[in-house]
């Protein structure tokens, strides 16, 4: 009983110890994560004041005190560092990321707040499509290496990887809506499935297609570990030592591909937002920078920076989960 | 024995439901033609649309909304005609700087409140104030309205800009110039009234759906940013009974090859052309596949500031290189998309305007080369001794094609070695404004359809006159112009001076291209402006 009790303690404190590290490190990571968020908005801050014209420039340019009175409403005429403090001021107290310069009746929390949810979405289906048919794609094609199945596995992986979405979507327009009239040739509506399945094919193939191919090479590397061979060796059936031997550590290389995979997967495609006109945030943010609406572009880059930061943390804390030899 | 019965019920029933369907279809009062059931007209936009704010809206897309929602002193009819809008007529006196419109009694905002002269002075002092910073708050410079200057700068308020309401029903405007052609500026949509109680309560969400108030044919319905907007029959206006359309959606679609694919499909009555596929589409659906001269033109500027290029302020330069463009390779090889070769810089489509017989207009191209050639050779420019000039342009794959074609011309022409440059678009505008270019791709359209609109640009005060060309004769021209009731005279000899002294290379005038399904009817294709008006389409029966 004793000894029980002693080997529960240490269990206890092993326990504990992991948790507080991992609390620790956590707190740690948040720490580095705000002066790295800071630099970033500070960064492009700048670039994007640098860049030639501004949101008030055009074909026709406009009166000399016309401008002047936009700029004011604006606080464009004020020094830049004042912008960027007013700017900054205005997110940590009142969580406002100022108004659009181009869409005059919209503030940024309104751009963000209807495209995030649209682009989240179909971003969302994309990866669990992706890793649901990618996965599966590259264990099978480890498995039954220099087969068949194999050949025909990679080679759908490398034709969904070659076929850019800029070539995919137009076709599956062209075949879905115009010649077999079965689902709309885009548009939302609040993301109907119907208004679903195009962007989601089109986004997640390529993506799939690199899960399949990292899938496939790290599953052959374990499946020729020493320590398989030997299970192999005490007779372990195939199903045992696959699903207990082979699929966790082959996943390591896939886990750390979909960190930032994710994060470009929810936080816009421009090239489905275009074909599609599925009104996310992908388009907003490249007419933004082309528009030079600054506000926009300093909203979705810091929402963009802050989903980095956020997904490689948790894909560490995965990592650490999954490979114990990795510590805090 | 039942039988007769219950087929004659029948047929009744059937006779009956095709009756009443005729009858709620209808036919339109003045054509007679038979209308569809479905008066839903859906079309396509590139980009999305910036605001239906009448003061605040700039693009074109923009200005479509407002003139669906809200309704100006006068309209357009399907000839660019003025007809009357909210205001029944006007009177001015001799000297045309004093405006009195008499607005109609009938015309209702969509909350049921009457629309009176007291909204046309709150919107046109909104459109002026430097607190509402409107980027088309020039437009009420350009009207000249009295004190615009003084309001704009901040140093008067607004209520001092010459617009007063005499009565309800009575609106005076007082101009610091005479401007015969004032009561067409009144199309324009920074100049329609706003609803001041919505304006002050919303602020700058009154544009949105459910509470935004217009006064006109339509009511904005539903607007879901960069994917629909829906407009719907406003049944207040006060000609709601000769509209036809219902409803009116519009669908974002950003790319044109997309855009037209949905059409084909049949989701929208209204599509775009993808470019360079207009002679194909024309030859597949001939009844369908539109093209129509636009107010514009596309030109390359020549940089005559001190910091342009020396060989560039030689004007047999200038003008080999202009006769040497032939634009015939431009619009029917390049574009293929019905455009008009341009040899003067204000479209023939322009009202009052008659293209003068510019003399190398009049040449055949194996001329204009020759004469072209002999030019480059007194310049003291040949084989030797080649000339050297950057042609710049904003990026895109139209102005390279165009831009590649005129840099081949140049040289098998005149050995002249064009480099290509291009720049992404603001930071073109940059480049040019600050005339860091030898040559410089340039578009321009016109805000109203009268020669000015063009010649203007090429005046030395113009700020759009990104070459610096300055030539006092066509300032005095354009000067004394402005207080012509014709002025087509002058307009004639500032293009000769233009076509001597060749400041701009004029290369094509645009042409308007898109899909338009065969049974909308009531396409303004005669308004050179394309000011539309949803409740002058109608659908008709297939």
């Amino acid at each position: 009983m004793r000894c029980f009790f002693l080997s529960g303690t240490i269990l206890g404190d092993i326990f504990l110890s992991s948790i507080w590290d991992m609390l620790n490190y956590i707190i740690k990571r948040i720490g580095i994560a705000i002066p790295t968020l800071l630099i970033l908005i500070v960064v492009t801050f700048y670039l994007m004041h640098s860049a030639p014209g501004g949101p008030f420039t055009s074909e026709k340019p406009l009166p000399a005190q016309v401008l002047a009175n936009i700029e004011a409403k604006y606080g464009l005429d004020q020094p830049i560092w004042r912008q960027m403090t007013t700017y900054l001021w205005g997110i940590l107290t009142e969580f406002d990321f100022g108004p659009s310069y181009k869409y005059h009746s919209r503030t940024v929390n309104e751009i963000i707040g209807q495209g995030f949810p649209i682009t989240l979405k179909y971003g969302f289906w994309s990866f669990i499509v992706a890793i649901g048919v990618g996965i599966p794609l590259g264990a099978i094609a480890a498995i039954r290496k220099n087969t068949w199945i194999d050949y025909f596995a990679v080679g759908i992986s490398i034709g969904a990887q070659v076929l850019p979405n800029f070539v995919m979507a137009p076709l599956l327009i062209i075949v879905f809506t115009l010649w077999l009239g079965w689902l709309p040739g885009g548009g939302w509506h609040g993301g109907d499935w119907q208004y679903l399945v195009m962007p989601v094919i089109a986004l997640s193939t390529s993506y799939m297609a690199s899960i399949a191919r990292i899938t496939r090479s790290s599953m052959l590397e374990v499946l020729n570990a020493n320590y398989i061979r030997t299970a192999r060796a005490k007779g372990l059936p195939t199903k045992t030592i696959f699903f207990r031997h082979v699929f966790k550590p082959s996943l390591l290389p896939v886990i750390s591909y979909l960190g930032p995979a994710f994060v470009g997967l929810i936080t816009g495609s421009v090239l489905i937002d275009i074909f599609f006109s599925t009104g996310g945030m992908g388009y907003f943010f490249v007419n933004a920078a082309f528009n030079r609406d600054y506000a926009v572009m300093m909203g979705i880059t810091i929402l963009v920076g802050s989903l980095t930061i956020l997904f490689s943390l948790i894909v560490d804390l995965l990592y650490a989960w999954i490979d114990p030899k990795i510590r805090y | 024995m039942n039988y007769l019965p219950k087929s004659l019920a029948m047929g009744f029933v059937l006779a009956t439901f095709a009756a009443s369907s005729v009858f709620a279809a209808g036919t339109h009062p003045v054509t007679g033609e038979a209308l569809a059931d479905d008066q839903t007209f859906t079309y396509s936009l590139l980009d999305e649309f910036t605001t239906a704010d009448p003061q605040m809206v700039e693009d074109v897309s923009g200005s479509y909304f407002v003139r669906d929602l809200f309704e100006g002193l006068m309209n357009q009819d399907a000839d660019g005609n003025l007809i009357p809008g909210v205001a029944t007529g006007y009177t001015t006196n001799e000297a045309k700087d004093v405006y009195t419109f008499t607005l109609r009694d009938n015309a209702r905002w969509s909350d049921g409140n009457q629309v009176t002269a007291h909204d046309f002075v709150y919107a046109w002092r909104r459109l002026a104030d430097p607190a509402t910073a409107s980027p088309y708050s020039w437009f009420a410079d350009i009207m000249a309205l009295e004190n615009v200057g003084a309001v704009l700068s901040g140093e008067s308020p607004p209520e001092a800009l010459g617009i007063r309401a005499l009565d309800n029903l009575t609106l005076e405007v007082r101009l610091t110039a005479s401007l015969p052609y004032f009561a067409a500026m009144t199309t324009h949509a920074s100049t329609f009234p706003s609803p001041q109680w919505t304006v002050k309560t919303f602020g700058d969400d009154w544009t949105k759906p459910g509470k935004i108030v217009g006064n006109g044919a339509y009511v904005l319905t539903e607007h879901i940013p960069n994917e629909t907007a829906t407009r719907e029959r406003n049944s207040l206006y006060w000609n709601n009974d000769a509209t036809i359309i219902d409803k009116v959606v519009t669908l974002v679609i950003n790319d044109e090859n997309t855009d037209f694919t949905r059409w084909q499909a049949g989701e929208t009555d209204k599509g775009a052309v993808p470019s360079g596929q207009y002679p194909r589409l024309k030859a597949e659906y001939p009844d369908e596949a539109i093209s129509f001269p636009r107010l514009c033109t596309y030109y390359y500027t020549f940089n005559l500031s001190p910091s342009g290029q020396e060989a560039l302020q030689d004007v047999r330069v200038r003008q080999a290189l202009s006769y040497a463009l032939d634009r015939s390779v431009v619009t029917d090889k390049v574009l293929q998309g019905g455009q008009i070769q341009a040899f003067t810089f204000t479209p023939g489509a322009t009202a009052g305007f008659e293209v003068p017989a510019v003399a190398f207009g009049q040449m055949t191209q194996d001329e204009r080369n020759a004469k072209a050639k002999e030019l480059m050779a007194e310049a003291g420019y040949g084989p030797d001794n080649p000339l050297s000039v950057e042609v710049m342009y904003n990026t895109s794959e139209g102005h390279k094609k165009i831009a590649i074609a005129v840099q081949q011309m140049w040289k098998e022409t005149l050995g002249v070695e064009a480099t290509l440059a291009n720049q992404e678009w603001k930071t073109f505008l940059k480049t040019r404004g600050g005339q860091n270019f030898d040559i410089a791709r340039g578009g321009w359209c016109g805000d109203y359809n009268e020669a000015s609109t063009f010649l203007d640009l090429l005046t030395t005060p113009s700020g759009y006159n990104d070459g610096k060309f300055s030539n006092a004769e066509v300032d005095e021209l354009m000067s004394s112009a402005r207080t012509m009731s014709d002025a087509t005279d002058n307009y004639t000899r500032v293009e000769e001076i233009l076509a001597n002294e060749m400041p701009v290379i004029p290369v094509y005038h645009y042409t308007g291209v898109f899909m338009l399904r065969n049974n909308l009817k009531g396409w303004p294709f005669n308004n050179v402006e394309q000011n539309v008006y949803s409740r002058d389409l109608y659908k008709v029966a297939d």
